[in-house]
């Protein structure tokens, strides 16, 4: 049986996880320039939600995420938001943009599998937890406000 | 004043994604486990009353990240419990992230039946 050859492409990988300092620059500032341009994006509809709209200062936020969340799950059925996670990384995923895009992405991939089982359950494969421990988390923090009588 | 608040929720946000990336870069952290992880410390740091001065000061480059999905979790929390008292522990955080996340379920689900999946490539 002859040995694997080494291909360029495989050698290029093994370049690229050589050299992990400068990918990683890379990768932090990328996340950080998308990152950022997001929640400037949503500072800059909170203010026109806030002063053109005119909509009341409590609901800006609510607004602001539901914007960003369907603009998040139009760009990922469209195939652009995975293209540009590719390049951002982070940047992409801690936004709640990424929230959505997990959600959305899951829900077309399982497609195939159903409305129910596909699309119904795997959506929250990646959502699921997140809302789970964030949940369970939050109520734990009322118990022990509750507990120090901080409420 | 519209750009140095632009400005400031550019570079706020930009520093919690840029955290995220060190995160998959230098551990084995997987991207579930960091999402996680944002909204659990954004409950604790909500909780303890030191994302509030992040979220008057950057706006959105606070909210927008997951930690201030976990920020508003805690906070609906505290507030419910103001009105209803232990019972709010329950009730406060689904319904103060309530829109957020049904507006992502709903929309998903419209797109999956509208749109097919793209190519991975």
């Amino acid at each position: 049986m002859p040995s694997p050859t080494l291909k360029n492409k495989d050698y290029d990988y093994m370049v690229k996880k050589a050299t992990p300092n400068t990918k990683s620059a890379k990768n932090i500032s990328a996340a950080f320039l998308v990152g950022g341009a997001i929640c400037a994006l949503g500072e800059l509809m909170g203010y026109l939600y806030r002063e053109k709209v005119g909509l009341p200062e409590d609901i800006v936020p609510t607004a602001v995420s539901i914007t960003l969340v369907g603009l998040s799950i139009l760009l990922t059925a469209l195939n652009v938001y995975d293209n540009l996670a590719k390049f951002a990384g982070a940047g992409t995923l801690v936004p709640i943009t990424g929230f959505a895009n997990a959600m959305s992405s899951a829900a077309l991939e399982f497609k195939s599998e159903g409305l129910v089982l596909g699309v119904g359950a795997k959506m929250f494969i990646i959502a699921g937890p997140v809302i789970v421990y964030g949940v369970v988390a939050s109520v734990l923090y009322g118990l022990v406000i509750f507990a120090l009588g901080l409420y | 004043m519209l750009l140095v608040q632009l400005l400031k929720a550019f570079v706020v946000g930009g520093i919690i994604c840029a955290i995220g990336q060190v995160l998959i870069d230098y551990t084995k952290l997987t991207p579930a486990r960091i999402l996680v992880s944002f909204v659990v410390l954004g409950v604790v740091l909500g909780g303890i009353g030191l994302y509030q001065p992040l979220i008057d000061f950057a706006g959105s480059g606070a909210s927008v990240p997951l930690l201030g999905f976990g920020a508003l979790l805690a906070r609906g929390v505290r507030e419910a419990m103001a009105e209803k008292g232990l019972l709010g522990a329950l009730s406060g955080g689904l319904t103060a992230t309530a829109a957020g996340i049904t507006a992502a379920m709903v929309l998903s689900m419209l797109a999956a039946l509208i749109f097919k999946p793209g190519d991975k490539s």
